[in-house]
Parts: C-alpha cells; sequence; structure tokens
C-alpha cells in the first residue's frame, strides 16, 4: 500500500484534495495520512475513490463532505458537517463531532465515537450513523432514508417530521419530535443493530436500544382538503 | 456573523502571556470576520477608589495623533482627578480617582468625536476596523498582560462596518459581551429598555443583547439569572461570550446554529467559534476539548 | 303608492366593501371550511411597482441611435469571473431560472434544456435533483443545492457548468418549498427519496450551515470539490437585498442571484407570495448599490429575476445594472402555461375543459401546485406530461427567448449602445413617483428622484 503525508501546515488543503481528486486507478489502495489539520476546513472532500485517508488530529466544517468509496478516519474531532451528503465508503471519527453531522448523507457509514452535536443526521437519505455518544437536538430532522444508532442519550426534537429513516436509542430521549414515535423492535432491527455495532467495533446489546420512526400522520396535512385548496 | 474567542488564565504566573497566546486565536477567525476586531482584556482590578476607561480616537480629526496630554490637563484642572493615560495608536487608558460619570460626562464634552469603548477597575477594551492581524498589530496585542479577555472579529450583517460597531460591546462597569449570530427582536429590545434610561449608542444587534443583560445585572439579577432571562427576551440565534472582572460565560441559543468550541487544561480555558482558533495553544493535544451545549450556561471563573 | 325602492338605496344594498371584497370573503370562507392556509403555484398576482413603470430615452438629436438589424449590438453576457477557471459565457442575457423536475415533468426539463442551448444561453436545475434529460439537452447547466439537498449528490456537482446555493426564492424568502403529494410519482419519489404520493415540504435553512461566515466554508468547500473551476452563484429572494448582496460578496459568491416577489413557485402559502419580499424593481437598484458600494461591480455579476417577461424587462433590469436576468414564469407560459389548447400529435386540442375541472379557466390559472396542469408543463401525471411535446415546447420557448432578446437589443441600439450591457441607469425615467423612488430614476420630464433631489 503506497503512503503519502500531507502536512497541512505547508500550504493548506488545497494540494492535498487536488491529489485525492486525481485518477481512480492511481488513488485505489494509497494510504493518505494529514498531519497537523489544526480544524482546517473542507479536508478531504469530494472523494471518489477507494482511497484511505487519516487525518491525524481536528478537523474543521465539512471533513470527508459528500464522500464516495473512501475510508476516511479522523484521530480527533471533527466541526460542523462531517461527511455531510457522503454517497458511500466510510467515515470514522474518533473524538466528537460537531453539528449537522452526516447531513443528508445518501450513503456510506458514519461513525462517531464520541458525541455529536445538533441536528446529526439531518435530512439523512440513506447513509448509515452510529454515535457511541450522545446525540443534540433535533438530530434525524426530516431524515428521509437510512439509519442512525445512537447509544448514548438523544437532546430535544428526535426525528422531527421523520420520514422513512429509522433511529435506535440506547440512552434517554430528551423529546421525541413530531411525528416521530417509539416503535417496538422487530427481528429486523436487531440484525440491522447488529451489522452497525458490529461496524462500528461497539459492543451494546441489540435489545437495548429504543426504535424511533415517522407515525406518517405528516405525510398528508389533509387529504381530503387536497382538492378543495 | 463573526468569530469570537476568549481566554481565561488558570495560572496568575501566566498572565504576562495574555496577550501573546491570544493574537493567533484572533487572527485565526479572520476568514469569519475580516471586517473589523476587538478586544477586552481583565486586569487585576485598580486600588479601590480608582477607575479607569478605554476611549478612542480614531474618528477624530487627529486620530492617533490626538493630543492626550492636553486633554488629560483639562480633565484635572476641571474635575481634579489625577487623571493619567497610556496610549496605543487611537487608544487610550486613562486612569482616576472618583467615580466614572463625571470623567465620562467630561470627555463627551471635551471631544465630541472621542468615543468610550470601557469602563471599570479591571477592562481594557480596544477595537477598530480592519483585518484581525492588522488591529492586533496596531494596538501591540501580544504585549497584553491580564486574567481573562473577550475578542472577536467582525463580519457585518445588517449594520455599517465602523469602529464603535465593531465588538467587544459593553454596558455598565467590568462588562462585556460579543455575539456570533443575528437576533431578529434587537429593536423591540431597544425600545423597551430605553424609557428605562438607557442609551444605545449604535443601531446593532448585539449592544441590544449586551445592554439588557447589563440591565438585568445592574437590577440585581444574578449572572445565571440575567441570562436566564435573556434566553426570553432575545430572538434569533446567538453565541454570546461574556466577561466581568472576574468571569467568563457563554451561552448558545436552542439552535445552536453558530459554533463554539472549548478547550480546557490545568492552564488556560479557550474558548473559539473554531479549533482553528485553538490549534496553536500549548499542550492542547492533551486538552479536553468540547462543544457547549444549547441552551446551557458555562461560567469560568479567573 | 310606489313600492319602488329609492335608487340609492338599491345601490347601498349591492355595494362591496373595500376591505371584505369578494376576494377577501373567498378567503375567509375557504380557510374557515379548511382549517389549512392556501397553497398555489406562480407568483404575486396584486399589481405592484414594476419595469412597465418605467421608459427609455431613445436617442434623438444629444445622442444617435444605431441602426435597428444592421449596426452591431453585442449580447454576450460572461459570469462568473471572479474566482472559477470556467467563466460562463452565453450568447445573451436572458437565461431560464432554476425550476425542478417534480415542479416540472421530464419532457419540459427537456425542452427548456433543447431552446436554451439553441439559443446559446443557461438553464438551471431545481429542488429535487438533476435529470438526464436535462442535462443531455442543456449546454450549460447551473446546478442548485438548496436546503433540502433532494437528489443532490457529488456526481451531479461535478457534471455541471456551475452551482447556485439557494438561500430563497422571491415568492417565499425565509420559507422551503413545497411539493404535494399528486406530484410525487415514482420518478419523482425515488430521485428525491421519498415515499410516494407524500405531501413534501423542504428546509427552509441549509442542514449544514447558517450565516454568511458559514456560507464562506460552504462556498469554499464546493470550490474545493470542483477543484476551483465552477462558477459559485449565490440565489436569495429579494428582503434585506442590500445587505444580503454585500453578504454573499463577503462569502464568496461569484455571481449573486436576486429574486424579486413577483417570482414563481410550484406551490407555496398564498400568505408567502403575497406578502413576504420586494418587488423586483426595488431589489435591482439595492443589490447594484450594494455591488458599487464594495467596488465589486463587475467582478460579480448580479442576475435579476421575478416577473421579467418582455425584451423591455430585460432592458430595464440591465440598464438598472443587472448582468442577466433569469425567467421562470415568462419561460413556462412560451411552452404554454395558461393557454387554452396544447399541441400534441401534430393536432391541436382544447384543454378548456381541464382548466374548468380545476375550477378555472385559461388565463387565471396558477394551479402549478395540483399536478393537473391541463397543458402539461407542471405536471407528473402520465397522461397530461404527454401534452407537451420536446420540440413544440423547444421551438415555442426558442422563439419567446428569442423575442425578448431582439427586443432587448432593438432598445439598446435605440439608446445607441453597441452592447447591450452599456445601457444605464440614465437612460431611464419614470411614470410614476413609487417607481421613481425604488428604481431610483427621475420621474419623467423632471430632474427629481426621490430621496436624492429633494
Amino acid at each position: 500500500m503506497e503512503s503519502l503525508t500531507f502536512d497541512l501546515s505547508q500550504g493548506g488543503v488545497r494540494p492535498l484534495n487536488q491529489h485525492l481528486h486525481g485518477p481512480a486507478a492511481e488513488l485505489t489502495g494509497q494510504h493518505i495520512t494529514v498531519v497537523n489539520p489544526d480544524g482546517a476546513h473542507n479536508i478531504a472532500v469530494g472523494l471518489n475513490a477507494p482511497v484511505k485517508v487519516t487525518i491525524d488530529g481536528h478537523a474543521g466544517y465539512y471533513a470527508a463532505g459528500m464522500n464516495k468509496l473512501a475510508d476516511v478516519t479522523i484521530n480527533g474531532s471533527a466541526g460542523t458537517g462531517v461527511a455531510e451528503n457522503m454517497m458511500s465508503g466510510k467515515v470514522h471519527v474518533k473524538g466528537f463531532a460537531s453539528n449537522s453531522a452526516g447531513a443528508s448523507a445518501h450513503g456510506g457509514l458514519l461513525i462517531i465515537d464520541g458525541d455529536a452535536g445538533l441536528r446529526c443526521g439531518i435530512s439523512l437519505k440513506g447513509g448509515d450513523i452510529v454515535v457511541g455518544g450522545s446525540v443534540g437536538s433535533f438530530s434525524g430532522f426530516m431524515a428521509q432514508a437510512g439509519r442512525m444508532v445512537i447509544c448514548g442519550n438523544a437532546g430535544d426534537a428526535l426525528g422531527d417530521s421523520l420520514y422513512e429513516a429509522v433511529i435506535y436509542v440506547k440512552g434517554e430521549i430528551k423529546s421525541l419530535g413530531a411525528d416521530a414515535q417509539l416503535e417496538p423492535l422487530g427481528d429486523s432491527d436487531i440484525t440491522a443493530l447488529t451489522e452497525l455495532l458490529a461496524a462500528a467495533g461497539l459492543n451494546h446489546k441489540p435489545q437495548d436500544f429504543k426504535r424511533v420512526a415517522s407515525a406518517r400522520s405528516l405525510y398528508h396535512w389533509n387529504a381530503d382538503a387536497d382538492q378543495t385548496y | 456573523m463573526c468569530g469570537i474567542v476568549g481566554l481565561l488564565l488558570k495560572k496568575p504566573a501566566l498572565r504576562s502571556q495574555l496577550g501573546e497566546l491570544m493574537v493567533p486565536m484572533l487572527i485565526g477567525m479572520t476568514e469569519r470576520g475580516p471586517d473589523s476586531a476587538g478586544l477586552a482584556v481583565f486586569t487585576d482590578p485598580l486600588p479601590a477608589g480608582l477607575r479607569k476607561i478605554s476611549v478612542y480616537s480614531g474618528l477624530t480629526e487627529e486620530g492617533s495623533d490626538y493630543n492626550w496630554s492636553a486633554m488629560l490637563d483639562a480633565l484635572n484642572t476641571e474635575l481634579k482627578v489625577q487623571a493619567k493615560a497610556t496610549v496605543k495608536a487611537n487608544h487610550a487608558v486613562i486612569t482616576f480617582e472618583g467615580a466614572a460619570e463625571p470623567v465620562k460626562a467630561f470627555v463627551k464634552a471635551y471631544g465630541p468625536k472621542l468615543h468610550l469603548l470601557s469602563t471599570g477597575r479591571s477592562i481594557d477594551l480596544y477595537k477598530d476596523i480592519g483585518t484581525p492581524a492588522e488591529v492586533a498589530a496596531r494596538y501591540q496585542f501580544s504585549q497584553l498582560q491580564g486574567s481573562h479577555l473577550v475578542g472577536h472579529t467582525r463580519m457585518a450583517t445588517e449594520s455599517a462596518v465602523t469602529p464603535d460597531r465593531a465588538h467587544p460591546f459593553t454596558a455598565g462597569e467590568d462588562f462585556c459581551l460579543v455575539h456570533n449570530g443575528s437576533l431578529s427582536n434587537p429593536n423591540g429590545v431597544r425600545r423597551m429598555l430605553e424609557p428605562r434610561g438607557i442609551k444605545f449608542e449604535t443601531d446593532n444587534d448585539t449592544e441590544a443583547a449586551c445592554r439588557f443583560l447589563e440591565w438585568r445585572l445592574r437590577e440585581g439579577d444574578t449572572l445565571h439569572n440575567a441570562l436566564q432571562k435573556g434566553f426570553e427576551a432575545l430572538d434569533g440565534f446567538f453565541t454570546f461570550l461574556m466577561g466581568t472582572s472576574t468571569e467568563l460565560a457563554l451561552i448558545r441559543d436552542p439552535f445552536a446554529c453558530k459554533p463554539a468550541v472549548v478547550a480546557e487544561t490545568d492552564d488556560y480555558v479557550a474558548i473559539a467559534s473554531e479549533f482553528r482558533s485553538l490549534a496553536h495553544l500549548p499542550d492542547v493535544k492533551h486538552a479536553t476539548v468540547f462543544e457547549p451545549a444549547p441552551e446551557e450556561m458555562y461560567v469560568w471563573k479567573a | 303608492m310606489s313600492t319602488e325602492h329609492p335608487i340609492t338605496f338599491k345601490r347601498l344594498q349591492r355595494e362591496e366593501s373595500a376591505s371584505f371584497d369578494r376576494s377577501t370573503l373567498d378567503y375567509i370562507h375557504r380557510a374557515s371550511n379548511t382549517g389549512l392556509y392556501e397553497i398555489r403555484g406562480l407568483g404575486a398576482k396584486r399589481k405592484l411597482p414594476h419595469f412597465d413603470d418605467l421608459v427609455f430615452l431613445g436617442a434623438s438629436l444629444s445622442r444617435y441611435p444605431l441602426e435597428g438589424y444592421r449596426e452591431k449590438c453585442s449580447t454576450k453576457t460572461v459570469l462568473g469571473t471572479r474566482f472559477a477557471k470556467k467563466p460562463i459565457v452565453l450568447d445573451t442575457p436572458i437565461t431560464v431560472a432554476g425550476m425542478s423536475f417534480g415542479a416540472l415533468s421530464a419532457n419540459v426539463k427537456e425542452a427548456l434544456g433543447l431552446a436554451a442551448t439553441a439559443m446559446g444561453t443557461s438553464t438551471t436545475t431545481g429542488d429535487g435533483g438533476m435529470t438526464q434529460e436535462e442535462r443531455r439537452s442543456s449546454k450549460t447547466l447551473v446546478y442548485q443545492c438548496l436546503p433540502s439537498r433532494y437528489g443532490f449528490n457529488p456526481d451531479d456537482v461535478r457534471k455541471a457548468d456551475a452551482i447556485e446555493v439557494v438561500l430563497g426564492q422571491g415568492a417565499k424568502p425565509g420559507g422551503g418549498g413545497m411539493l404535494l403529494g399528486q406530484k410525487v410519482n415514482p420518478r419523482v419519489a425515488k430521485m428525491r427519496t421519498l415515499p410516494e404520493g407524500v405531501d413534501q415540504r423542504s428546509a427552509c435553512r441549509h442542514p449544514d450551515w447558517t450565516g454568511p461566515d458559514d456560507l464562506a466554508i460552504k462556498i469554499q468547500e464546493l470550490r474545493e470539490l470542483t477543484d476551483w473551476e465552477k462558477p459559485i452563484y449565490v440565489k436569495v429572494g429579494a428582503t434585506r437585498v442590500y445587505n444580503d448582496v454585500k453578504l454573499a460578496v463577503h462569502a464568496g459568491a461569484d455571481v449573486v442571484v436576486v429574486d424579486g416577489m413577483q417570482g414563481g413557485t410550484a406551490a407555496t402559502q398564498t400568505c408567502f407570495i403575497e406578502h413576504v419580499g420586494i418587488p423586483t424593481l426595488a431589489a435591482v437598484r439595492q443589490a447594484v448599490a450594494a455591488l458599487e458600494d464594495l467596488d465589486m461591480k463587475g467582478t460579480v455579476q448580479l442576475i435579476v429575476s421575478g416577473g421579467i417577461r418582455t425584451g423591455a424587462d430585460v432592458a430595464k433590469a440591465l440598464a438598472l445594472g443587472a448582468d442577466a436576468v433569469a425567467i421562470g414564469q415568462g419561460v413556462l407560459m412560451a411552452l404554454g402555461c395558461n393557454r387554452d389548447t396544447y399541441q400534441q400529435g401534430g393536432q391541436q386540442h382544447s384543454a378548456e375543459a381541464d382548466y374548468a375541472a380545476l375550477g378555472t379557466a385559461p388565463g387565471f390559472c396558477h394551479h402549478c401546485h395540483t399536478g393537473k396542469c391541463p397543458v402539461g408543463v407542471t405536471t407528473q401525471d402520465a397522461v397530461l406530461e404527454k401534452r407537451l411535446e420536446p420540440e413544440w415546447g423547444a421551438k415555442h420557448l426558442k422563439n419567446y427567448l428569442k423575442t425578448l432578446t431582439m427586443e432587448l437589443t432593438t432598445l439598446a441600439r435605440a439608446c445607441g449602445k453597441q452592447d447591450v450591457h452599456h445601457l444605464e441607469p440614465e437612460d431611464l425615467v419614470a411614470l410614476t413617483v413609487e417607481a421613481a423612488a425604488m428604481a431610483q430614476v427621475p420621474l419623467a420630464g423632471t430632474s427629481w428622484v426621490p430621496g436624492q433631489t429633494g
């Protein structure tokens, strides 16, 4: 495996991203280490190849934004919008993640070992998110598809205006958002939890989680009124 | 819309390095706030009976050549307050005996274009237009000493780019506030406060928050209660960082759209809008780094 | 004895209230029936100060006109010159505004692309992603990044010619989009990752940033992702235009798009359409003032939209300082919106009965939200959408855009300009005090500019 190191204190993110946007054939199998990230924004955005990237320190906004195929590890915390709009691949935050982690992700797996801020998984469109710690308020807001596993607690208004995404929570839920409801765990939920917890390397019992999904009462404001608008 | 920074040194031995540690924090927030920058630094309090005001001369015709000694002569002749000044560029800290109000009234009458920045026994305040690096160099921020500070870089939203609209804002004595975000009801707050004798100097939304909180403190609220009333009265998006002579306090609105991150070690508590501004701090790799929760009050004692 | 009522009494019996006129009564009766706000399509219907309230000072003796059709008058328009390595170069300053696949059918999106390409101008995606049809048919395609991020993905970002970060829309600044269940057919649902047939409400704020300081970082992400090649537009609904334009420039926009309150929508609450935002006429001058105050005029380009209908509207927007315009509703009308007939299989068919079924008539229809567009423009219905054939639509739209461009150059030549971008505010005067105040041009026949000259 070819290894390369980019020092962000020398030249910033531009050369790193330019390299990571190179031909997929050349990038495949490479392992890029990013040192001195020091909270820089937009590290490793728009990746489109099965390349491995390790960010050694804290990342700023949109780390691994819109990721496809790549496997990105952040040995530190991540700023706002880590792995936003991810399509596939894996992003692993070893520390905590700020607001809007995994926002609008269509696919892939986002693992956050620590806590996540507000609006984790907002507008989720099919990705999987596993949070080792707790999530802030409005997490899973308008989440359309995909799965979220929260091993700690959830803040206010969890899963407000949910569509078809499913949220699993082990700890306390401060409050559920509009149209979100607790549902019993089924066999498929146990299977999903087992798979996701294993992928995140976490040792929780799937049976200890609660399932939150849409009550679907907001899917139509008022079906009877449609014709009289 | 801006960048905020705060630094509180836990060990008195470090106080000589306050400015040096802070300048890279402020410069780290340049992209969030390229228009203007400001800083309130809290020093050991002056002995009882003494006060100081920070005054800005950048709006006068003389600017940084302002004749402070003539003003001091006139002030001391008229009020006999033993005033002395420390001058840097457009800025002077004037120390004097007795109450602040007569001195402030004198300064306003003597130099209508002089701008009063702060009043108290601990606080020195600097703010000016320019990039954070330019402002830091202009006022030699790296040489500042003290126990804690509150700093700000500004990207103006609704009100103009002028030195008086830069942050921090102050009200009363030894109180200042910086803000990242945008309030949606600053004019209503202002109209509520003005009949209570509270005067505003700018149209800036942050000034409304600052004067509201200081008003509550002056009315006898604890900082905790004042902030609680702030959550009820102030609408919009905000991260506020406040300084008093002995404390730094931080709150975020319930939506917490505007970022904040804290790094704490045995030596310091450092607060910034983004980790970029904390990255250079000594031993930050081993600091406890966390994001303050919305609607929580964080208060650190100097 | 006569039982006849006095004539004055008879009229009093039938006097309509100005406050509670017939449409207000309808509004209250409807609200009391449904308990829901009204939702509809298109833009503000109320009369507003508009470009019609301005006229050009054509050349005569003090200025010399150019010969129409003979002497050259350039319409070339370049957008995104500030940071992008590959700016957008257009043959005309008239572009097609962002309208979603979902609001419009795939056929319509294809027609837009074909016509825009033939005219050398750009089209824009909307809330719902990029369709293959529109990418294929559009030489220059602007890809919107919206709060909902429906169908948004990095592959399409890379395929786009420019990216437009949408903060708001003239029809509903501060509000999110809507797409009622009738229009969420299987293809739309799949592109937006939604269950079929749900009433879809979009977010009003972006999921991962708030405010200009964050927007600067978001723009940088899009630049990094596209290796700094593509122009980044920022679109705002016209409200606090002066501040918003300044902040968009601070945040790093290459192009600012300002959409006035006459701008249309596929579906929004009527209270938004009629009561939020400022008229396009007022918005242009505020936007230009912001760019001039920052010394960014010419560096950051301005696109104006919201109720632009004619070549005269375009010329006036340019004269007031816009670099280009974007048209939405006018484009739909060129495709047959509100026509009494549609063309299918080479035959004209009457659509009157379908309008009547919606409770409306050609000329009054704003029922885009129902998905039952009688002429097949704003629908996902399998039968209705066939009523708009892409080639027919493309031909009509091309004619419309061509007419507007010709009118634009005609007016520019009449003012003595060899380039439509040389039109200036001093070429205009206002017919009403309101328009003079908003556009900051003199009232016709005077030197009086309200607020400037006494």
